[in-house]
């Protein structure tokens, strides 16, 4: 894909983030998908193309009144929205669609009018997983981290440096859900629920959505908001099964589908301003430093423990407070692309200076797929 | 009123034979007849080189603790705290399982530690491969 051709012209989320017990989740999606609308001074008769996950295409296009000449339904987990941005930015060039609608909704804690999601006993995962005593993501997706630390000689209070580096960031985002200061030791004293892994490591569930409106980059001039840029684009899955990761050490999802993107984008790690890594549990900003390239493994603890990601470290990681300390509505995707939006546009609740190009790193399932966004403000 | 059993898996037409051998207390896995590759999770065909020429065989039962957590909630069939492990078999596949006849513990549970298999009967269809220390 060609860097720089389709633009970021609207982005909103939920009017609401967090406990939302009077919306369901199909009127969630309908609230950020008006919220985007609204911002890019748009109707919604002029979107012709449409994307979400869990929730199809037609469920959701239908409800708004949508009549889209392009469609994705692609659902892979919480990076399904990156993988969405990658498919509709090759969509628009290709000349399929002029303007795409992105939305997620979740109502992760409410469980109004929510999509179940169920694993059958004779799918692998339920012959070859679910016996073994598996159930929530906490229960799997720390599964591979005590084979990371023994490899890469990570300690536990570096992992859990990961949660008090992003609650100092949510300390200065209004909308963030858990916004008190925590230290290493209230991490590591804090609840257990799937050993390495305390409650403080673990992601919220809350209840929101999202929506972003892509257009092509000679368009998006004429929008009210300043346009962000397509830079370069990655994505790629590898296992629904965390037990068939071809290792622990490193994720080959990260790995394929981050790269993609630095090529894509023809940028150095040095180039980056901004970045976001998914993180719905501690580890994850670990394997994405490390798969992304940024550094080895084994560097990756200490930079988080030295400061180098917290408010005015040199490479700001998680400026939202993230899964663990803004919000997981259970897609947690949407919300890391808004947040580099916003750090593009210059309008953040903690505004990195002058950044000008942000990666947005995506996981999916237990490392089970992966979206890599590379935004830029300039062109 | 009965306790809450664990999730059962069902065998399909591909898996049969692994459940067929846990069941007569074999571990059976799968290597291609074409490039030698070992495999799991079971299926028709080499994830390799994509030969459906592939043979059953019945592994050694031999593995070592690869990773696992120590889950803390409450799920139907076990008592918290259990753990979750990842073992990985000496003829190069990794399973997930538990492992018993051991201390749910970071101190008792080593990475790397030499396990066993363990069949653990649930009914009269289905047996599941468990792991154990090792022993000598």
């Amino acid at each position: 894909m060609r860097r720089n051709q389709v633009a970021v012209v609207g982005a909103a989320e939920t009017t609401e983030l967090g406990v939302i017990p009077n919306v369901s989740q199909i009127q969630l999606h309908a609230d950020a998908a008006l919220n985007a609308i609204a911002d890019a001074g748009l109707k919604l008769s002029d979107i012709d193309g449409f994307a979400t996950a869990v929730e199809t295409p037609q469920q959701i296009a239908h409800y708004l009144g949508i009549t889209p000449t392009w469609v994705d339904g692609t659902s892979v987990g919480g990076c399904s929205f990156m993988l969405h941005v990658r498919h509709a930015a090759a969509a628009i060039e290709a000349g399929l669609c002029k303007t795409v609608l992105i939305t997620h909704a979740e109502s992760g804690k409410s469980n109004i009018g929510r999509t179940p999601r169920m694993t059958g006993p004779d799918s692998l995962n339920g012959q070859f997983e679910l016996p073994y005593g598996v159930s929530t993501p906490a229960s799997m997706f720390p599964i591979p981290v005590l084979r990371y630390m023994k490899t890469h000689g990570i300690t536990h209070e570096q992992i859990a440096m990961v949660a008090v580096v992003q609650r100092e960031w949510a300390a200065k985002n209004p909308r963030a859900t858990m916004k008190t200061p925590i230290t290493v030791e209230d991490v590591l004293n804090s609840r257990m629920i799937a050993y390495p892994f305390r409650i403080l490591q673990c992601c919220l569930v809350t209840d929101g959505g999202g929506a972003l409106i892509l257009t092509s980059a000679d368009r998006a001039r004429d929008f009210p908001n300043k346009p962000v840029y397509i830079l370069g684009t990655g994505e790629s899955v590898e296992t629904p099964m965390v037990s068939q990761m071809q290792t622990f050490d490193s994720s080959r999802a990260f790995k394929v589908a981050g790269p993609l993107a630095f090529r894509e984008a023809s940028i150095a790690h040095k180039d980056v301003d901004h970045l976001m890594i998914y993180d719905a549990f501690a580890h994850l900003p670990l394997y994405g430093l490390g798969d992304l390239g940024f550094m080895p493994h084994e560097e990756t603890g200490k930079f988080i423990a030295d400061g180098n990601t917290r408010p005015g470290g040199k490479l700001p990681l998680n400026t939202n407070g993230g899964g663990l300390s803004y919000m997981h509505s259970g897609m947690y995707g949407m919300y890391a692309l808004q947040e580099s939006v916003r750090q593009m546009r210059g309008i953040a609740p903690a505004q990195v200076k002058d950044a000008r190009i942000s990666v947005c790193h995506g996981v999916g399932g237990m490392f089970g797929a992966s979206g890599t966004i590379i935004f830029t403000n300039e062109r | 009123m009965a306790e809450p059993a664990r999730a059962r898996p069902k065998p399909t037409p591909e898996t049969q034979h692994f459940w067929d051998g846990t069941q007569a207390g074999e571990l059976r896995l799968q290597r291609c007849d074409a490039c030698a590759n070992v495999y799991f999770p079971p299926r028709p065909f080499c994830p390799a080189c994509a030969s459906r020429k592939v043979s059953v065989f019945k592994a050694s039962g031999k593995a070592k603790l690869y990773s696992y957590v120590i889950h803390h909630r409450p799920v139907p069939g076990f008592t918290p705290p259990y753990a979750i492990a990842v073992v990985e078999l000496d003829e190069g596949p990794r399973m997930m399982s538990n492992i018993v006849d051991c201390p749910q513990t970071p101190e008792a549970l080593e990475l790397d530690m030499k396990l066993e298999v363990a069949f653990e009967k649930l009914d009269d269809k289905i047996t599941l491969p468990l792991f154990r220390p090792a022993k000598g």
